[in-house]
């Protein structure tokens, strides 16, 4: 039903991505009491105390997302997703958003390229309450043509508000199916808009049984509880749920070696101000060398990453040729994802003028690296992110559930600060030279429209 | 893209149906739902030697502390013909302040592991800090220069202002954009609210940095100012910091009455464009914050609209026919002016029936009002939803403790809450919606053929 969170961070990827990796990459090492366990059937399950207000976040995350499609059905997870809200055997369909509403709680989901994911935040009464809707949904959706084809329009209609009446949502599209020439991160989450409209009440009922199961899932509950409880109420709820058969490895296509530099242009008459985004295929936290992806994450901190990034200090503020300028990195990914720069001129300067200006400082960096001063504030900032992250629990509920979700293990997010502060000067400007120095990248231009009259 | 002050908005109202979300360039909706007080939520009312007040929330879970605050008189205030001023104003505070310039300023605030933000909204200037306890006395340093001695060189406001006029340019030929503009002048007419707060190239290009000044020193003073506390501080502590945050500001501010409005309706405005959705906004008459049918009101809206997943707007138009992603209603309550608002975007060709259902469903409504069963699901979700929209972080309880203070509700008022909601009846919130939803709205609608008619 629901307003997907982390769908919509994809489509905003270039401008978000820093800052939604400060937030989930900022985690544990602190004494912050996070347990994790797992269930007979292979359910895991991660617990995150909180006690400061009587809330609890209850997150089901599957390991499943767009890229886990077959070729051809794209948006069949999305689609699934809604269709998770239409009832099972036990519980009509909007029974359990009933529930919840009555005691003011808040739910939702969202699809993202590697997993999908359903939350509720409660008191921590309802937590049982909670456990045993979502578990028996796990196994025990009904689905009817019916419900299937008006949730379509749903969809359609989403596709529409999300994608097609916004020309920078169209091209971002556009340049991640050009940048990606064989994974299946070059497939829009939300589906395309054809293939959307073949979606069925079949399909969307192999894809649930294919994919659903306890042994494919993560358990996520952070808030005013104790692990103990949250074992025993999962035991009673999730471990039920029989295990599914074992899931063949998530091994999607594999980018060949890339040669090429591509351009996308998309020119509307809704564009007055131009503006161009560059991305390049880069590895992932889960993908990369131990490492080199704190070195990229780092390296799109210094180059873009706010007001005292390299590019915006030179573009917008030092040369005053750019309205906006500066640069992201998808860190969370099960595979290879990318690293993306972006700009747009301000004044009498053109574009071309703030894309030699971008390729410029990318230049400098891989050339001559970062300055030791450069470094330490950056990795101070990212280290204070982990303690400002733990003043949200449903902010550390997904950051836990998003990075178990792409293939990390807890001890990754315990190990992290101690990773990124072993970063040098040298491993960022290797990383520059090893990715962003490449020319095999695609460049996005959206543009105004001047030939059509209004 | 978008000018860095509107990447550091720091308060915002909460909203509760997404799908409303963009009505909030006209409208401001109401402030959050509060519900039963937690027990661990002890507010404190703290009074420092030099008679600032602030309530405070003492929390050493995790060794932050959030601040916000709030001037009253935003953008309201910009004198005629300087429209944008206060929004450029709060953009400038880390460009320098007392001895520091701009890059000192930032390196100083990155130093202290401080974020500051600043925004203007209609009717208020709000302003934030989240910073780790440790550092906490260098960054209230900065804060208080930032409030008292903003430098407003050129050379920023030069910059500030370049970026918003781009974005000004960028949104030109955006429908939606003109849309929100022609609709805020029908409703509004000559009252200020009409106005675009971000102001126009022409009005920015004549502020000067005297301009700033005495704007700033006409809005930052003592006897409009509100601030909430959250964190690992103490009340002592807090009382000395609040006299050297906020004691060297003028003891009273000097304000233009802004007139009280009401939104003009009964009207419709078509923006006829080919996009491939049509969007539909409509404003009934609203009721006032401060009126003893408010809550009679808030309970009627939030079974026609302001459920997110579960109001009769959203199972009419979405559930039932798919007609829409999202679908939303809510009351909005600003200073000077309130308004019942509804917000959708549908299939083009489907805009004139979603039109009738959405008026079929407010008729009925206005008719027979909601039923017992469903005014008790109202009360039950917003006595329940107060923790988790109002306690789940430092910055949400802060922002809480401003928003009351700003609606004058009183330090008991989450007590008294539940047995003002507990008390309304049928009849009561059926009245309401008689009163509100019996006249013709104003309607918004942008589309493929808009003009053509319904």
């Amino acid at each position: 039903m629901p307003f997907s969170t982390a769908f919509t961070q994809r489509l905003l990827a270039t401008m978000m991505v820093a800052a939604a990796l400060l937030a989930f990459m900022s985690v544990a090492r602190a004494d912050n009491g996070v347990t994790t366990f797992e269930l007979d059937n292979g359910l895991q399950v991660i617990v995150i105390p909180d006690h400061r207000a009587p809330v609890v976040t209850h997150m089901i995350w599957y390991k499943v997302g767009s890229a886990d499609e077959t070729p051809g059905g794209s948006g069949i997870a999305h689609f699934l997703e809604h269709l998770m809200f239409k009832g099972t055997e036990k519980h009509a369909a909007g029974e359990f958003s009933a529930v919840i509403a009555e005691i003011g709680g808040n739910e939702n989901a969202f699809t993202s390229q590697d997993y999908t994911a359903y939350f509720q935040q409660v008191g921590p009464d309802a937590l049982p309450t909670m456990m045993e809707f979502e578990a028996d949904r796990m196994r025990g959706l009904i689905l009817t043509d019916e419900v299937v084809a008006p949730e379509r329009d749903v969809v359609i209609e989403e596709r529409r508000a999300r994608i097609e009446t916004s020309p920078g949502a169209l091209l971002s599209e556009e340049v991640e199916a050009t940048l990606f020439q064989n994974h299946p991160y070059r497939y829009p989450v939300i589906g395309w808009m054809h293939e959307i409209r073949e979606l069925d009440r079949e399909k969307a009922l192999a894809f649930y049984d294919l994919h659903y199961a306890p042994n494919n899932a993560i358990l996520v509950v952070a808030g005013d509880v104790e692990p103990e409880q949250v074992r025993a109420l999962a035991e009673k709820t999730y471990g039920q749920v029989p295990r599914g058969p074992d899931l063949p490895q998530r091994t999607r296509p594999r980018e060949p070696h890339q040669d090429t530099n591509r351009t996308v242009t998309l020119r509307d008459p809704r564009v007055s101000l131009p503006s161009l985004q560059r991305s390049w295929v880069v590895p992932s936290y889960t993908s990369a060398e131990e490492g080199e992806a704190e070195a990229l994450d780092l390296l799109a901190e210094i180059l873009g990453g706010g007001v005292r990034s390299r590019l915006y200090q030179q573009l917008v503020v030092k040369d005053g040729i750019a309205a906006s300028a500066g640069a992201g990195y998808r860190a969370t990914a099960l595979d290879d994802s990318s690293f993306s720069v972006y700009g747009a001129p301000r004044g009498d300067a053109d574009l071309e003028t703030v894309e030699k200006a971008i390729e410029t400082e990318i230049a400098l960096i891989a050339e001559k690296g970062v300055s030791e001063d450069e470094l330490r504030r950056a990795r101070n900032r990212f280290l204070r992110s982990m303690i400002f992250a733990r003043d949200s629990q449903s902010g550390m509920a997904r950051i836990y559930g998003s990075l178990l979700a792409t293939g990390l293990a807890v001890e990754d997010i315990d190990a992290w600060p101690d990773r990124v502060r072993a970063v040098t000067a040298e491993d960022v400007r290797n990383a520059a030279r090893r990715y962003l120095a490449s020319s095999a990248y695609v460049t996005g231009y959206l543009l105004p429209d001047e030939g059509v009259i209004q | 893209m978008s000018a860095p002050m509107m990447v550091r908005n720091s308060i915002t109202t909460r909203i509760e149906n997404a799908a409303v979300a963009f009505i909030l360039s006209l409208f401001f909706l109401t402030f959050p739902s509060l519900g039963p007080a937690h027990a661990s939520t002890e507010i404190q009312e703290v009074r420092s030697e030099g008679g600032i007040t602030a309530w405070l929330v003492e929390d050493y879970t995790v060794p932050i502390v959030a601040l916000r605050f709030m001037f009253e008189g935003g953008s309201t205030q910009d004198p005629e013909g300087k429209e944008g001023l206060a929004n450029l104003m709060t953009g400038l505070f880390d460009e320098g302040a007392g001895e520091l310039d701009s890059e000192a300023f930032q390196l100083a605030l990155d130093d202290a592991a401080a974020e500051m933000g600043f925004s203007a909204g209609r009717d208020a200037i709000s302003g934030s800090m989240r910073t780790l306890a440790e550092t906490r006395p260098e960054a209230f340093g900065l804060l208080r220069l930032a409030l008292t001695r903003p430098n407003f060189d050129q050379a920023p406001i030069d910059r500030i202002r370049a970026q918003i006029v781009a974005g000004i340019h960028a949104r030109s030929r955006d429908p939606e954009t003109a849309a929100q503009i022609a609709f805020a002048k029908a409703v509004y007419g000559d009252h200020p609210y009409a106005r675009q707060s971000e102001g126009t190239p022409e009005t920015l290009a004549t502020v000067t940095s005297d301009d700033l000044r005495r704007l700033h020193s006409r809005l930052f003073a003592r006897d409009n100012l509100i601030v909430g506390v959250v964190g690992a501080i103490d009340a002592e502590t807090l009382k000395a910091e609040l006299d050297r945050l906020f004691g060297d500001l003028p003891e009273n501010a000097d304000l233009v009455s802004v007139a009280d409005v009401e939104p003009k309706l009964d009207q419709t405005v078509r923006i006829d464009y080919p996009l491939p959705q049509t969007s539909l906004q409509l404003a009934y008459k609203g009721i006032a914050r401060d009126d003893p049918d408010f809550f009679p009101a808030l309970l009627m809206n939030h079974v026609l609209g302001g459920g997110s997943f579960t109001s009769r707007l959203f199972e009419e138009v979405r559930e039932k026919r798919g007609l829409a992603y999202g679908i939303g209603s809510g009351l909005s309550n600003s200073r000077h002016a309130d308004a019942l608002v509804m917000g959708t975007a549908t299939n083009a060709d489907r805009a004139a029936e979603t039109l009738d259902v959405i008026r079929e469903v407010v008729a009925m409504m206005a008719e027979e009002g909601p039923t017992e069963a469903e005014l008790d699901a109202a009360k039950r979700y917003l006595l329940g939803a107060y923790a988790i929209n109002n306690l789940a972080s430092s910055g949400a309880i802060a922002n809480t403790l401003v928003g009351l203070q700003f609606e004058s509700l009183g330090l008991d008022y989450i007590q008294r809450r539940p047995a003002l909601i507990n008390a309304v009846t049928r009849e009561e919130a059926a009245r309401q919606a008689r009163e509100l939803l019996s006249g013709e709205p104003a309607v918004l609608m942008i589309g493929p053929g808009a003009e053509d008619g319904e």
